[in-house]
């Protein structure tokens, strides 16, 4: 999206890329991101900026379509017409999310289905958050506050990313996530004002929230392989540990105003930082459930392949229709 | 596992409001023209981002060399004639 993809004709003026040397090229690229140009579709990129990119794109629109299923497990059970409407909007936009993320990694030269192949077959993955079941309604609201909060918060920064494509992707997504943040927040608020058993829920679903919203970020700086060149090629704008703070930061004040804990002993404001300081995480259980041992990694995959393939016989038969009549319409003029 | 035959690829161009004019906004897949219209409406219209849609098959564009520095672009470049402020006005001239 954004752009034509690498195989939109070249018919004025090409040809210069060819008479160009690879140094040339590269020393381009350099001076481009340095003055914080964007890239488009079409310009000479390294080969590793290149496959950075479709790697970490793919794996962000695969979390967008994935990231439908725990929240389509509340459509049919919401607590009234307006929060199924607002989940079913809410779910909606993240097929949107979807599509624009593909629509961008395709204009690095990566087709649609290999991208859906690669996800099917496990060897492109998906942020390892949805791999967590949504038990009560209360998680529909701890979805919406910690994770598109945390989501949110790694995505601002994409939105001045050095590909244009993506950064205009995240631009969109990022508007439309406020929605999503806010929507999640009313649910948990309304809860935790509500019965006692209402209240309990809402805090049970932060309590099982917390933790794997903050491995969102990913590893920590030290142990974080990509970090490093991404920042250098300015797809990243800032470190793992950084976002993590900042959000850690952002959530604890609308925690206290919610009148929910969160579980963590260790978390308390540092005076002297001007931040908060919170525990340890577990990475044994982050590494653990991006290995595919979390508690609904297979029952996703298999949703989605099945759901894949039970939309093929749609797929072909809307392409034989559309042969059909572009063959009528020939035949008529 | 892939299909056999993609849908094709659509550039979708809205207009936000009258008055204004179409402008890219991404791209989708669909298998003919009015698909392409009714999931562009869909995809990029949710928040009533758009009063009218335009869908072009990807293929049909045909595109300039992605290079600024182009020589294709050079024709413009020592034209700065064709800018108001190439002109320096003597003090004291108005609306002009």
């Amino acid at each position: 999206m954004y752009g034509l993809p690498e195989e939109a004709k070249d018919t004025v003026a090409g040809g210069r890329a060819v008479a160009a040397s690879e140094a040339e090229l590269q020393s381009e690229f350099d001076q481009m991101v340095a003055a914080d140009q964007r890239l488009e579709p079409r310009d000479w990129v390294p080969d590793a900026y290149r496959k950075t990119l479709i790697r970490q794109i793919a794996q962000h629109a695969h979390s967008e379509i994935i990231g439908m299923q725990p929240e389509g497990n509340w459509i049919t059970r919401a607590p009234s017409l307006l929060r199924k409407a607002i989940l079913m909007a809410k779910v909606q936009d993240e097929a949107g999310h979807g599509l624009y993320l593909y629509s961008a990694a395709e204009t690095l030269g990566v087709s649609r289905d290999e991208l859906l192949d690669l996800l099917h077959r496990g060897k492109q993955k998906y942020s390892s958050i949805f791999n967590y079941p949504t038990l009560t309604w209360a998680d529909v609201g701890a979805i919406g506050w910690l994770v598109d909060g945390a989501a949110i918060t790694n995505q601002i920064p994409l939105c001045r990313c050095s590909y244009g494509p993506y950064a205009r992707a995240m631009v969109r997504i990022c508007k439309e996530e406020s929605f999503h943040q806010r929507q999640g927040y009313q649910i948990l608020y309304t809860l935790a004002h509500g019965s006692a058993e209402q209240r309990a829920m809402a805090q049970d679903a932060v309590n099982r929230w917390w933790w794997p919203s903050l491995m969102m970020f990913g590893p920590p700086d030290d142990e974080s392989q990509h970090s490093a060149q991404s920042m250098a090629w300015k797809i990243k704008r800032h470190s793992n540990d950084e976002l993590r703070q900042k959000f850690v930061d952002m959530v604890v004040p609308q925690a206290e105003i919610l009148e929910l804990t969160l579980p963590d002993p260790d978390l308390r404001w540092n005076a002297e930082r001007g931040r908060y300081d919170f525990g340890p995480i577990d990475w044994d259980e982050f590494w653990r459930v991006v290995k595919g041992d979390g508690p609904c990694n297979r029952q996703r995959m298999e949703h989605r392949v099945r759901a894949h393939e039970n939309g093929r016989w749609v797929r072909e038969a809307a392409l034989a229709y559309a042969a059909k009549h572009q063959a009528r319409a020939g035949a008529a003029a | 596992m892939t299909d056999r035959r993609q849908w094709p690829l659509w550039e979708v161009f809205v207009r936000s409001k009258r008055g204004l004019s179409h402008n890219h906004v991404g791209s989708l897949h669909a298998a003919d023209a009015s698909m392409a219209l009714r999931m562009a409406r869909d995809v990029y219209t949710r928040r009533q981002e758009g009063v009218s849609i335009w869908v072009v098959p990807a293929a049909s564009i045909t595109a300039s060399s992605p290079d600024e520095k182009d020589p294709f672009f050079e024709p413009a470049g020592d034209k700065v004639y064709r800018h108001p402020t190439f002109y320096d006005l003597p003090e004291g001239v108005e609306h002009l």
